[in-house]
């Protein structure tokens, strides 16, 4: 049993920023966790995880979608912490066209959006910030308070039901109570976990409404995370 | 004062039963715990926070703007009344104590002032008809008309400080005002300190400015991101405050003067009260 996270959002929100003082709140509570970097053609965010001591995989989608590539390669994911001993996973997808929810109904999901990018980009996201169940906030210090609150206010609109956290990824500013959720998520079983929402169209089975997550399900151009990418279908 | 609170949700109840916020010192720059470790102000007051620039200032608002609980940089922490903060005091902005005029002199958002006036007023659960009111009050306070259908990202920095003044006075009223530098805003800063300053608020005015340092009752001296000392103003600064008060309208003259084109080609140092008066009026 393996506590996931999944954590999404916009490029340049903070994502690696927010996580990394979480990771270190979490480590203050002697809670070990593994973390997977999902994204699509470059990434030094390995380094940057790596120096807080805790296990990380990077995931390069190359010409598949990302967030389709994490959800395809979810076991090895799982895996991957399982062998590291930790009984938490924290997956962090690049996303892309912000159309798909890469959370899975037992995972806990996490949209980090940036408050600078205005108070309709809440309208324009799709389902990774209306099917999450935490979104933080993050970059509010540079945006006036009534900005702020109004942002707040969109993110409300679009997921009544989110827990907001306003974060700061340079001075941790609540990435301590991001953690204490984190904490508070459920353990899943890897193999029958199914997306929130499906994924728009694209060219594998994913893109084609398919929610059941792992490779037994799945048809099209894909890529293992090792690398092989191939074709399979008729 | 100005009190426009219009409307009858609970919420405005707790707004007038702060008696007090404590400032639970953390640690300064180098690691070191801050030679201040409480501080208790009280309703009503309006404290400074001096020092020079890069010693913490705005870290200090921001801490006590977001009720900081160990989670900043500093490891302050904040009390309301002498006690912690609920999460959804700290955070919904229904429920939010506090109101910051922060350095932020431009906005982002993309709409025009009365969009953005009505939408924070919801926010805020207060009626729309305050927009007016917001519009009217920052005019007051800027040289240049703000007019309700203006763009918000073409605002001047004086017509966006003075509209963030009269949002955070109307709109958020809440029971404590952070305000950081409102001298370099551009606008009628004595004004503005009166529009802002209600009945029983706690105000934290951040500043270089003598005038407004002295008209503060006790200021807070920050260096190296520590709280290192506070300063109860004396009598002797009080007599002084008025001195300077006299010179700073002059200088406003002045600037007024500069902005309307016209020459000035008589100025005399005299710091006689007497005359200071006469020419001040």
């Amino acid at each position: 049993m393996m506590k996931f996270v999944i954590v999404a959002g916009t490029p340049g929100s903070g994502k690696t920023s927010v996580l990394l003082h979480a990771i270190n709140h979490l480590k203050n509570k002697s809670i070990q966790p593994s973390v997977a970097k999902i994204d699509c053609l470059y990434t030094d965010d390995d380094k940057r995880y790596a120096k807080t001591g805790v296990p990380v995989l990077v995931g390069l989608s190359k010409d598949m979608c990302p967030d389709h590539f994490g959800i395809y390669n979810t076991e090895e994911l799982l895996d991957f912490a399982i062998k590291n001993k930790s009984d938490l996973l924290i997956v962090e997808t690049a996303g892309l066209c912000h159309r798909c929810s890469p959370y899975t109904k037992g995972s806990l999901g996490i949209c980090v959006i940036d408050a600078t990018s205005g108070p309709n980009t809440p309208m324009k996201v799709g389902p990774f910030l209306s099917t999450a169940d935490i979104v933080a906030i993050t970059k509010g210090d540079v945006i006036s308070q009534a900005e702020r609150e109004i942002f707040r206010e969109s993110v409300l609109e679009m997921n009544p039901n989110a827990k907001i956290i306003e974060i700061n990824g340079l001075s941790g500013k609540g990435c301590s109570e991001l953690a204490e959720e984190i904490m508070l998520a459920k353990a899943v079983e890897s193999g029958d976990d199914v997306l929130r929402h499906n994924a728009p169209l694209a060219i594998c089975t994913l893109c084609v409404g398919e929610t059941r997550v792992n490779k037994a399900h799945h048809r099209g151009i894909l890529r293992r995370i090792d690398g092989f990418q191939f074709y399979e279908g008729e | 004062m100005y009190n426009f609170v219009n409307n009858n949700e609970p919420i405005t109840k707790i707004y007038f039963m702060i008696e007090s916020i404590t400032i639970i010192g953390g640690y300064g720059k180098t690691g070191e715990q801050e030679p201040l470790q409480t501080i208790k102000i009280n309703k009503g007051e309006i404290i400074g926070i001096v020092g020079p620039t890069g010693s913490g200032k705005s870290s200090l608002i921001g801490d006590i703007e977001q009720m900081a609980q160990y989670d900043t940089y500093s490891k302050r922490s904040i009390l309301i009344n002498g006690l912690k903060p609920s999460y959804e005091e700290r955070t919904n902005p229904k429920k939010k104590m506090v109101a910051e005029l922060s350095q932020n002199m431009n906005f982002l958002a993309d709409m025009t002032v009365v969009e953005f006036l009505k939408k924070h007023a919801k926010c805020r659960g207060k009626n729309e008809d305050c927009v007016n009111t917001v519009i009217e009050h920052a005019n007051r306070l800027t040289g240049e008309p703000i007019h309700k259908d203006h763009q918000l990202t073409i605002l001047s920095g004086g017509q966006s400080r003075a509209l963030m003044v009269a949002d955070v006075a109307i709109i958020s009223n809440s029971p404590i005002v952070l305000i950081d530098e409102i001298e370099n805003a551009g606008i009628k800063k004595h004004e503005a300190l009166e529009l802002l300053s209600g009945h029983g608020k706690i105000i934290l005015v951040v500043t270089h400015d003598p005038v407004l340092a002295l008209m503060t009752e006790r200021r807070i001296v920050m260096q190296d991101g520590s709280m290192q000392k506070l300063l109860t103003t004396t009598a002797k600064e009080k007599m002084v405050s008025k001195n300077i008060n006299l010179l700073d309208r002059r200088i406003m003259k002045l600037r007024e003067m500069v902005r309307y084109g016209e020459l000035i080609e008589e100025f005399s140092l005299d710091f006689d009260e007497e005359v200071l008066l006469k020419k001040a009026i």
